[in-house]
């Protein structure tokens, strides 16, 4: 099996801890796996359901069923240890962690509760006509010009603005919260030299961030100003609140923007799809699904085992990093049909691209929210989509995007 | 191997086996029942797994928690006393036949 060589050479090997269990040099943040990541998925899906990593000393699950037993079983595959390689419970955080996505049952589930109701379908259903709105002005303006960047016109400029505003910050500075995001998702990979050079980029990004974050500095009607009112009432704490606002703006935005641009990426792509969902602008939703499952933005991330347990016949100890590969799992053929075809019209319900369970994303309505209306609005009002050369990859630990992608689109005809 | 039955809503009945400790959701979307979407795949967060539990029945299973209770005042559909996320709901071991109504869809 080839497996990619380590750019650098040197490494500290992990000997793997069971007998039996494969053991590879496999690096799943190099470069080479980053700009195609699939075919090294597969091979990864053919050596078992779970191998062990031993540049880095965890074991890696990228079977759909695995991927799934992992992430619905809090209790033994936990979070608070970080859902990044580095274990929180061993080594220092570089950042104080978030309260709802690196946190266990009992504490997690009040926060929980917190996070949907403020983020519930009900409360996003307001948001609807402010949405449409603004994607139907940023996609005139797209078509008047004819060529346009995709990402910086559309995937980018929509969450930036709609999303900061319901969140409810600042105007000024909104640039700063791609890199923050950047670092967030790097930091759950190695420190490598990716990581390394995304921290010494940030600038005052998380200083932008930790000011953005304050009641003072947040409108009085957006998600900010409800987690603040929650802690009013005692449901968290004032402190938790701005921890929250925190983990929305880092969770909520590079994440939506490289959908976006991911669902843009293949439509263009595959004409006869774009073909399928122009024609039919209701199967946004569907569509969405489709690119969440065959393109995910998430690749992967860690859960950390709370005891001994045996998973797929392996017998891992407490304390052990497990690197969950959910864009692998949404491509296991054992439990999709070519699972390697874009297909808009296929049902994707049940991918793991917002993971899974109780730690699965917390903003994955409002993120279908957003995706569904542009992917709708397009197909409303653009008759085709043309890739103008290849677009630029952005290349993150954790995330798959990307930053530019020029194209021509045409309008409809009515 | 216990036995969910699941009422849709145009009346039609469907039986499917499950396996004990199963999720009334997951075997839901296993065996292609229309009516529940489970557009979050059983993170509590969409609302679209809704049903009704026969009242008898309502003990065997866990209580709702405050997350499940933030999004059944979510639900499209009428909210009742026996309403449940099917995402939420496991069948014990030693209990042999449930039976979950689907609701009624609402614009």
């Amino acid at each position: 099996m080839k497996f990619t060589q380590p750019p650098e050479g040197e490494y500290e090997k992990h000997i793997v801890p069971v007998k039996g269990v494969s053991s590879l040099n496999f690096d799943p943040y190099a470069a080479e796996v980053l700009t195609n990541p699939y075919p090294h998925y597969e091979e990864l899906r053919e050596a078992g359901p779970i191998v062990w990593l031993e540049r880095y000393g965890v074991y890696v699950v990228s079977h759909y069923n695995t991927v799934r037993d992992v992430l619905t079983n809090p209790d033994v595959f936990c979070s608070s240890a970080g859902v990044g390689l580095s274990n929180f419970h061993t080594e220092k955080p570089w950042r104080q962690p978030s309260i709802i996505l690196e946190a266990d049952q009992p504490e997690h589930t009040g926060v929980r509760a917190v996070f949907a109701r403020i983020l519930s379908p009900r409360a996003l259903k307001k948001l609807t006509t402010t949405f449409e709105a603004e994607a139907e002005t940023m996609i005139d303006r797209m078509l008047e010009n004819g060529e346009c960047d995709g990402v910086v016109d559309l995937a980018h400029a929509f969450p930036i603005k709609v999303f900061g505003d319901a969140v409810g910050i600042m105007n000024e500075g909104r640039e700063h919260l791609l890199p923050y995001g950047d670092m967030v998702f790097n930091a759950f990979g190695p420190v490598n030299g990716r990581f390394k050079e995304c921290l010494a980029n940030l600038g005052p990004a998380t200083e932008w961030i930790y000011e953005a974050c304050k009641r003072e500095n947040l409108t009085d009607d957006g998600f900010g100003a409800a987690f603040y009112a929650a802690a009013d009432a005692g449901e968290i704490t004032h402190e938790g609140a701005g921890l929250l606002v925190r983990t929305t703006l880092s969770a909520g935005l590079d994440t939506t923007i490289f959908t976006m641009g991911n669902a843009l990426v293949n439509l263009g792509r595959h004409p006869d799809q774009w073909a399928i969902l122009r024609d039919e602008p209701k199967r946004a939703r569907a569509a969405l699904e489709e690119v969440l499952r065959y393109d995910s933005t998430f690749h992967s991330f860690y859960r950390t085992t709370t005891r001994e347990i045996e998973l797929e016949g392996v017998k891992l100890d407490k304390n052990q990093k497990v690197l969950v590969l959910v864009a692998s799992a949404n491509r296991d053929p054992r439990h999709w049909t070519e699972p390697d075809k874009f297909d808009v019209t296929r049902k994707a319900t049940g991918n793991m691209g917002f993971g899974a369970g109780i730690h699965g994303c917390a903003g994955q309505m409002i993120a279908r929210m957003e995706g569904e209306i542009v992917l709708r609005t397009l197909a409303t009002k653009v008759e085709t989509i043309e890739l103008l050369g290849e677009p630029s990859l952005h290349f993150n630990n954790t995330v798959r995007g990307y930053t530019s992608m020029p194209m021509r689109i045409t309008a409809k005809k009515h | 191997m216990p036995i969910i039955t699941y009422l849709l809503a145009d009346g039609t009945k469907m039986n499917i086996e499950a396996e004990a400790g199963a999720n009334v959701m997951r075997t839901a979307i296993d065996a292609d029942v229309p009516g529940i979407l489970a557009e979050c795949g059983g993170a509590a967060m969409c609302a679209t797994c809704h049903v009704y539990v026969e009242e008898e029945k309502a003990s065997i299973f866990s209580e709702i928690s405050d997350v499940e209770e933030e999004m059944l005042e979510c639900v499209t559909e009428e909210r009742k006393p026996e309403s449940r996320l099917s995402c939420q709901l496991t069948i014990p071991v030693g209990v042999d036949q449930v039976t979950v109504q689907l609701p009624v869809p609402q614009d």
